[in-house]
């Protein structure tokens, strides 16, 4: 019995066993419905095994939706808390381990797979390409970054969550400050899902620059197409120094090396210099892609081309090459000298440059275009000011010497939420809506979907610009109360109204969903918006070759111009198309992956050396496997086009 | 002849023993100071990485020899950065 002590909570409440019930009940239920629908099969053929773009995809798109009811959960437990002072509804252990999992959550399970999603969806339609360079990669990518997911995930209910910040600093993260196993778990699934999404980063790269359709030079590529390109080099760029750092930690934590110890030699700091040697670029590569397809939506709906086309790709490589340059400005109170901090301070505000050129960009396409107020549209209008809010106070913190003011102090927190909130999010909820026909063939309720967008958005304003109020009054972050006297307790109290703004904003997506599946037309065709690339000559469903014939591009609205000036898209007859096969072992790697990352966690040595064995013996068999993939003939292409097309 | 004797190839192999030696010698010096071993290091470090690339790894020998060499410059400025900003923060600017 002694073994199974270590899986127990170290700090047990009603809640969490009452989550364990849940969970088991979950697990239970969803088991039955498979088998009772014996959906088993379809399951492992169709979702499991898949290696198309599509379906990844979407897979991506589901957990990061899973995911952001799970840190909006945490988010609502964290507002109800400091709603009023002195409040005992969360006592301090349970609100570090529910900060930290908000942020990890949000940050690496929400707003990562988000863009993938739309990244592995997008990409390859808006080339013309039939799927990503290696399908099967990709598979892999997918099912390392939900198997770390889930690791994260599991770990309430099994041995504790992390309780040291989504930073994660050392030397609190260390085995002396926290002696429970949540940060290994910590640990763990970042590296888990950081394998997949360096993966990801080198798939996506090659897919980009090898399997455009013929025509599209570089400066022919959709915006959202470059925007996921330059994403994607500072993923192969970033995401080794995470790789690096957390193996330094998990060392120090497991096999009692000193690298980031106050003694014998560490450096205690060089935690934090790593991260946010990752984390800067992290930032630009979630706010990248989201500003790609505000690029696509603003254009779309204002009927006009992007304004500035090379300046968005001018200014995206330069922040590219920037946001390595800014990462001391996250710790500018360690104990740098002037100089240093000066030197950062510079770097930091000269990112809001290329940043502007974008949002004038966007701006100037609006100017004298014919305008349509659609939701995706209307997301990316309420983007514009509440993201600059945020922006403007982003060089407010950026000055280093009245940073020291703003450290770790709730203005601090209302700037990042006022950042990723209508940078990231209302870029994903506005791509949703965009791309909701192109994935599942009807469209989302308008009126619903607007209704929604000025909830959330009312709901982002009512949450966070109270905190800039309570943080430069000297609201700390991360204190699980405080008094009456401090004279918070007002500002607070509006958060939480509008976190609840939020929930009922996030249900009315729900209901949005629920109401269009049931209602909604399903003869919209391939192209509802009147849209511009590429993506949207596919036919709804897209079918999983994506493409009859090659398309041939000319412009960057190749498909605009092929719907308004005469340009012919397929001038060639149809060929036979070589596809991959599916391949089970993706995820039955990633699940050994699981088993090898849990087995670490628990410091299970045996269960953690079999588990490495059989990750390589995975890793031989694929190299030593032939997979020529097979052809679809012409035949069964004219077939299949005849009954998504009709009559051709 | 010189069509069949592969003298870059070969010149590129003398030159990374000998750089290797250079670098392990380094261990066998007495009575030279820090600064100056690590110096010896590094600039060896620097001239066998790129050797290798160039003459064994035949970058620059192919049509995409333009995105190669970004490649290689762009992740060379980058780490570079990287390392002087740590120094920078950790030890040089730290009070």
């Amino acid at each position: 019995m002694d073994y199974f002590e270590r899986f127990a909570i170290p700090h047990p409440s009603p809640a969490i066993y009452a989550s364990m019930v849940a969970i088991g009940f979950t697990v239970i239920a969803l088991i039955f419905v498979l088998t009772y629908f014996k959906l088993w099969g379809y399951l492992w053929r169709e979702w499991l095994t898949t290696v198309d773009h599509k379906k990844i995809g979407i897979m991506y798109l589901i957990s990061a939706i899973v995911m952001l009811f799970r840190g909006g959960a945490d988010a609502i437990m964290m507002r109800a808390q400091m709603a009023v002072p002195n409040n005992t509804l969360l006592d301090a252990q349970h609100y570090n381990e529910i900060f930290t999992t908000h942020g990890t959550v949000m940050i690496i399970f929400m707003a990562m797979p988000f863009i993938m999603a739309f990244m592995n969806f997008i990409v390859p339609l808006q080339i013309g390409a039939r799927d990503v360079a290696f399908p099967r990669l990709n598979a892999l990518s997918f099912w390392l970054f939900f198997m770390g997911a889930m690791l994260l995930n599991i770990s309430f209910v099994i041995g504790g969550s992390p309780d040291a910040g989504w930073t994660n600093y050392f030397p609190l993260a260390d085995n002396e400050f926290s002696p429970s196993v949540g940060t290994n778990y910590y640990l763990f699934a970042l590296q888990i899902s950081g394998l997949g999404t360096l993966m990801t980063g080198i798939n996506m790269i090659v897919t980009i620059l090898r399997m455009r359709a013929p025509g599209m030079t570089l400066m022919k590529m959709p915006m959202f197409t470059w925007s996921a390109f330059i994403a994607n080099v500072i993923i192969v760029f970033a995401f080794p120094v995470l790789t690096v750092a957390l193996t330094m930690g998990t060392f120090d934590r497991l096999f009692a090396t000193k690298f980031f110890t106050t003694t014998d030699g560490g450096m205690d700091m060089l935690w934090a210099n790593f991260f946010w040697v990752w984390g800067h670029p992290e930032v630009y590569i979630l706010i990248l892609p989201a500003f790609g397809i505000y690029s696509e939506i603003i254009s779309t709906f204002s009927k006009r081309n992007l304004y500035g086309y090379k300046s968005m790709v001018g200014s995206m490589v330069i922040i590219s090459f920037l946001s390595f340059l800014v990462w001391t400005h996250h710790f500018f109170t360690m104990g740098q000298g002037a100089l240093t901090n000066s030197i950062f301070s510079i770097t930091t505000m000269a990112i809001a440059v290329p940043t502007g050129v974008k949002i004038f960009n966007w701006l100037f396409t609006l100017w004298k275009g014919n305008i349509e107020f659609t939701t995706p549209m209307l997301y990316s209008m309420l983007f514009i000011p509440t993201f600059t809010i945020g922006g403007v106070t982003g060089v407010m913190l950026g000055m280093s010497a009245a940073d020291y003011q703003y450290h770790n102090t709730m203005f601090l927190v209302a700037h990042f939420h006022m950042v990723i909130i209508p940078g990231v999010v209302f870029a994903m909820l506005a791509g949703l809506h965009y791309y909701w026909p192109k994935m599942f063939g009807f469209m989302l309720n308008e009126k619903i979907g607007k209704i929604t967008a000025w909830v959330i958005a009312i709901g982002t304003l009512l949450t966070f610009m109270p905190m800039f109020f309570s943080g430069l009054d000297g609201q700390a972050r991360r204190m699980y109360t405080y008094t009456e006297s401090t004279g918070f307790g007002i500002w607070n109290m509006i958060s939480f109204i509008g976190a609840i703004g939020f929930t009922i904003g996030f249900m009315l997506i729900v209901y949005n969903v629920y109401y269009s599946i049931r209602y909604s037309p399903r003869n919209i065709g391939m192209d509802p918006w009147d849209a511009r690339t590429l993506e949207w000559a596919t036919p709804n469903p897209v079918p999983f070759y994506n493409f009859a014939k090659q398309p041939h591009v000319n412009s960057v609205e190749t498909f605009w111009d092929s719907k308004n000036n005469g340009h012919e898209l397929f001038p060639e007859p149809y060929e036979d198309i070589h596809m991959p096969s599916n391949s089970g072992m993706p995820f039955i790697l990633a699940c050994i992956f699981f088993a090898w990352g849990f087995s670490f966690v628990f410091s299970m040595w045996i269960p953690a050396i079999l588990s490495t064995i059989g990750i390589f013996i995975c890793m031989a068999l694929r190299s030593l496997e032939k997979d020529p993939g097979y052809y679809v003939t012409v035949k069964e292409i004219k077939e299949t086009e005849k009954k998504l097309r009709g009559v051709q | 002849m010189s069509e069949l004797f592969p003298l870059k190839q070969v010149m590129g192999f003398a030159l990374s023993i000998i750089l290797t030696i250079i670098a392990a010698g380094v261990y066998f010096l007495d009575g030279i100071s820090f600064p100056i071993i690590m110096t010896i290091l590094l600039v060896t470090a620097f001239i066998q990485a790129g050797l290798q690339l160039v003459v064994f790894m035949h970058a620059g020998e192919t049509d995409d020899k333009s995105a190669i060499y970004t490649n290689i410059y762009y992740a060379l400025i980058i780490a570079l950065v990287t390392i002087f900003g740590t120094l920078l923060c950790m030890i040089w600017g730290y009070l």
